[in-house]
């Protein structure tokens, strides 16, 4: 049960926390709010399965608060609306951006996890 | 108003997902994350839907389309869980699983949202009719 209030908790503020990128980043072509929340939410996650965090303290800053602050939906709308748009370079900077920064995102921050 | 909405669905969306991925882990055993593709698809498909109704209808609330949308289901899907299991996956030397993982959810989760944005788009000029 606990598990359960500890993930929607997590959950709330990541949610909160990556309204409040959106609302603090410029409007421009390229999504940049979406694309900060996922990089670094990746980073950060990273890091918290780089530490070996586990149990009740997991489900709330890995599976609530990471999980809700980056987004797969919001990232694949902005993607149909550049691709209406035309916006072929940008689609291209998002994608490769996203996927291929996500990853080495994800790795540095395991290994700098691992090492602490 | 609006920051009640999106914690509220934050938190919503983040439980769901949970039990989303509570529910499906004993239906592979080869360590693909279902559970996680299986929001992330679902998440894109009624996004793309609701995105594109508020552009065509622009008559909701805009505190109920935060709570919804960004809340509910920006918090339901989740990339940085997709990082960490392909990650883990290449780790493991499934390099094939980690490839089909990131196509399946790259491909699918843009084709589905595109799907729920005609969708909405569609049927959002009809009930203005």
């Amino acid at each position: 049960m606990i598990g359960f209030v500890l993930v929607a908790l997590g959950g709330m503020s990541g949610a909160l926390l990556r309204f409040g990128v959106q609302k603090l980043m410029p409007k421009t072509i390229l999504p940049v709010a979406t694309l900060t929340v996922n990089l670094l939410g990746s980073f950060l996650l990273g890091l918290i399965v780089g530490q070996g965090m586990q149990g009740n303290l997991y489900l709330f800053a890995a599976t609530g608060f990471m999980g809700a602050f980056t987004t797969f939906s919001t990232l694949n709308v902005d993607l149909v609306k550049l691709i209406n748009n035309k916006q072929s370079k940008a689609v291209l900077v998002y994608v490769i951006g996203t996927y291929v920064g996500g990853l080495f995102s994800a790795v540095a921050g395991l290994f700098i996890g691992r090492f602490l | 108003m609006v920051y009640l909405g999106v914690g509220l669905g934050g938190m919503l969306g983040s439980l769901l997902r949970y039990l989303v991925s509570l529910s499906t882990s004993n239906i592979l055993n080869n360590g693909f994350p279902i559970g996680t593709l299986i929001a992330n698809y679902a998440g894109s498909l009624f996004l793309g839907w609701f995105t594109a109704r508020i552009i065509a209808r622009s008559n909701l609330n805009p505190v109920l389309s935060a709570t919804i949308g960004t809340g509910l289901t920006g918090s339901f899907t989740t990339f940085s869980t997709f990082s960490l299991e392909t990650l883990v996956m290449l780790e493991n030397g499934s390099v094939g699983l980690a490839l089909l993982y990131v196509m399946l959810s790259a491909v699918g989760g843009l084709t589905l949202a595109a799907s729920g944005y005609k969708l909405g788009a569609v049927s959002g000029r009809e009930a203005g009719k």
